[in-house]
């Protein structure tokens, strides 16, 4: 069948389910969005390029899919770098397409020329520019199949204007197979059985779990094999929600801003059981103090992610749920294995954690009347259910939903981890709300952070996104500010947001409702009001300035070294 | 410890971008670096030299490995095998000492593949060590200019 090269991208688009893609127009991509107005995809039209690729971003993470953005040559394509990195970084599965110039002009600086296929090579997973209107149908179909699967992550597709306008030929699809390209999915049962044998011979062991249990949908297994031979779970930040937040083997976060049970765990523990999750600097403190009398099972689907930071005993190389899977079967036929006696044999390693949960649990200082921004949260949570889907932008704001919004269940928490995006939460946000749009999402925000994308207020009131925005208003680059406080010497440099919108305002200038708390007795009331709003709302939430997170473990420290309230 | 390592990659515009940016973005070092198409003109060989502890060329074979159009990595210089280089180097050779450079190219097995009344343009192939020894000794006399090929390598086969 003769069709053009747009006709291709959107039978493509179709061939893929997708439903809703994100961008933003330019000539080059024109034609492509004349084709696409036609078809039956909804095209969500953000304010910035970044946001487009945010909103993706989440999208893809609520639904477990490959979100799609699209946008035009030179600076759209230069805005989604942002977006394009922290997927990278969080290994979330997108598929963006760049209009590009056409090929003719390949080169020649032409008007909104740029090398986008060369800026992202280091932060995708792969990128393509088509030159021959041929390989477009092959070349969309594989980056869908290298987006989603392996360790997901973004691909960008460059398309000349020529190549879009192309009379080409539509194949049917077959199965992909690449010469190149084959992850591993299925773990070596050796290392299974010796990870499994440590496992019953270890007193005090720990899991830590990270962002792989989400990509993988492995989240029941781990519940059973946790729950099966009693080991404590801490998460990271991109893997909370992988393990139930609020049942009694969850110790919480690790890291940086986790725990303090958590953090005296791993570094007390006798075997690290690390499933999806990479050693991270925010996760492992000072490297050589990380979980220092542990043996090191790994499991990860990415080679490269094992022993790159911290030598392994026994790497596993697997998608997590196949390898959890095979785990808790192992234990299954294990004629030996009695629930009973693992229990005994760990119940010691529980005293001391429920000590130290006893000695320092999560918490902060009331003030009287002053809003703390652990309270809005916890009240968020509670007046949610634990249910709602959130986002954060980035600071103390997601560190604060990241330790008080109990995640139970996977896909509900969305947050720009390993890059750490200030901007990411509210365009996020419109992302989510378009891939579950009953549900409640609210934005966690820092008033810092929202300004970076605030322009998507008109995106989500186009598109009667109802998301609820909460910011927890420090007027401060409030992360920056804490560090400042802590090592050095109070000198707020740059940190204060002399100027600041009035954001209850700002949201009625674009259509949306504006509430404010100002003081405790307020909180409760502005959330429940949000709650029933069918509209997109801003809670600002006046809280105290110079709140601090904890507990904290300073850059370059040994994770128990740990600043506490 | 110095490794050698080879590479077949697909032979496709950014490919060897793709490896030199992996090298630069994650702060690997690369000593040598040649490529050429193999037998098949859609698949390229990439020799290259790198130098680092362990873990470092453990990272380097699998960041390689990852990178979607590399087909083969092999280290080498884990086993036994062949290298050699090729060195192009104009000598200064006038009345005095036209005699001693045509005699140290030809113990090396070199060959003069240019002449003019001042100076030689000389070719010569072999591993590293003895390209070393050429320059080494050639130096004295005087090198107007140099160019290498930077390393190739192939494993040897199995004897039995
Ligand atoms: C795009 C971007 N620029 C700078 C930073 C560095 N940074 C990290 S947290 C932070 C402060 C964020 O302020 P705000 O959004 O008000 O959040 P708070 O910490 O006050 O909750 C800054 C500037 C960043 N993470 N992202
Ligand atoms: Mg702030």
């Amino acid at each position: 069948m003769k069709v053009t090269g747009a006709q291709a991208i959107i039978k493509c688009l179709q061939e893929q389910n997708v439903e809703v893609i994100f961008g933003f127009p330019g000539g080059a991509v024109i034609d492509l969005y004349d084709e696409l107005e036609r078809s039956d995809i909804t095209h969500v039209l953000v304010r910035h390029e970044q946001a487009a690729v945010h909103a993706a971003d989440a999208y893809g993470r609520v639904k477990g899919d490959v979100g799609v953005a699209l946008v035009t040559s030179g600076p759209g394509a230069t805005n989604t770098v942002t977006g394009i990195a922290s997927a990278y970084m969080d290994s979330i599965p997108l598929v963006v397409f760049t209009g590009q110039v056409p090929t003719a002009l390949i080169g020649n600086d032409a008007f909104q020329e740029v090398d986008i296929v060369g800026i992202t090579r280091p932060c995708t997973k792969h990128n393509y520019l088509v030159k021959d209107p041929n390989e477009l149908v092959p070349i969309i179909r594989e980056a869908f199949y290298i987006a989603r699967t392996g360790r997901p992550g973004p691909v960008l597709i460059d398309l000349p204007k020529d190549v879009v306008n192309a009379k080409i030929t539509f194949t049917e699809p077959k199965p992909i197979k690449m010469q190149t390209y084959r992850p591993t999915y299925e773990p070596h049962p050796g290392q299974i059985a010796k990870a499994c044998k440590e496992i019953l011979k270890a007193k005090k062991p720990v899991i830590y779990a990270g962002g792989g249990v989400i990509a993988s949908n492995s989240n029941e297994e781990l519940t059973e094999l946790a729950t099966k031979l009693n080991i404590p779970v801490t998460m990271t930040l991109m893997g909370l929600g992988g393990f139930p937040g609020t049942h009694k083997l969850s110790m919480g976060m690790l890291g940086m801003h986790g725990t303090y049970y958590a953090n005296m765990a791993v570094s007390k523990c006798d075997l690290l059981i690390a499933i999806g999750a990479r050693f991270d600097d925010r996760v492992t403190g000072r490297i050589d103090a990380f979980a220092p009398h542990a043996k090191i099972i790994h499991v990860d689907i990415d080679p490269t992610s094992i022993s790159k930071n911290v030598k392994v005993d026994i790497p596993i190389v697997a998608d997590c749920k196949y390898a959890l899977t095979a785990m808790n079967r192992w234990f299954d036929v294990q004629e030996d294995f009695k629930e009973k006696e693992q229990e005994e044999r760990i119940a010691p390693w529980f005293d001391e954690i429920n000590d130290w949960k006893r000695k320092h649990p999560l918490g902060y200082v009331e003030e009287g009347d002053i809003i703390k921004p652990q309270f809005v949260v916890q009240k968020l949570h509670e007046l949610t259910k634990g249910e709602a889907i959130i986002s954060t932008e980035v600071g103390q704001n997601q560190m604060w939903a990241a330790q008080f919004y109990h995640f139970n269940k996977p896909r509900h928490f969305l947050t720009s981890g390993g890059l750490g995006v200030m901007g990411y939460g509210f365009p996020a946000a419109i992302g989510a709300q378009m891939a579950a749009p009953g549900r409640t999402v609210i934005d966690v925000a820092g008033d810092g952070s929202l300004q970076m994308n605030i322009q998507e207020l008109a995106t989500a009131r186009q598109y009667k996104c109802p998301v609820k925005i909460a910011i927890l208003n420090n007027n401060f680059l409030g992360m920056v500010r804490q560090w400042q406080e802590l090592f050095y010497e109070k000198r707020y440099a740059a940190t204060g947001l002399e100027v600041a919108p009035d954001f209850v305002a700002l949201a009625q200038a674009y259509g949306a409702v504006g509430l404010r708390a100002t003081k405790i007795s307020e909180v409760e009331p502005v959330i429940k009001e949000a709650l029933k709003t069918d509209n997109t709302v801003i809670m600002d939430f006046v809280i105290a300035r110079e709140e601090g997170v904890f507990p904290m473990v300073p850059a370059g420290k040994a994770t128990t070294e740990m600043l506490l309230v | 410890m110095k490794h050698t390592i080879s590479v077949l990659l697909q032979n496709k515009p950014g490919v060897l971008s793709r490896v030199t940016g992996l090298f630069s973005g994650r702060g690997f070092n690369i000593e040598s670096l040649s490529v050429a198409e193999t037998l098949e003109p859609s698949v390229s060989c990439l020799t290259l030299v790198t130098r680092g502890p362990d873990h470092i060329i453990e990272q380097i074979t699998k960041q390689l490995h990852k990178l979607i159009d590399v087909i083969k990595v092999v280290d080498i210089s884990e086993s036994d095998y062949v290298e050699r280089e090729m060195v192009l180097i104009r000598v200064k050779a006038e009345s005095h000492t036209r005699a001693e450079v045509l005699r140290v190219i030809d113990i090396f097995r070199g060959k003069v593949v240019d002449v003019s009344p001042k100076s030689y343009a000389v070719e010569i192939t072999g591993p590293q060590s003895k390209i070393k020894a050429v320059i080494d000794i050639l130096k004295p006399i005087g090198i107007q200019e140099i160019i290498r090929t930077g390393t190739i390598a192939m494993a040897r086969a199995k004897k039995f």
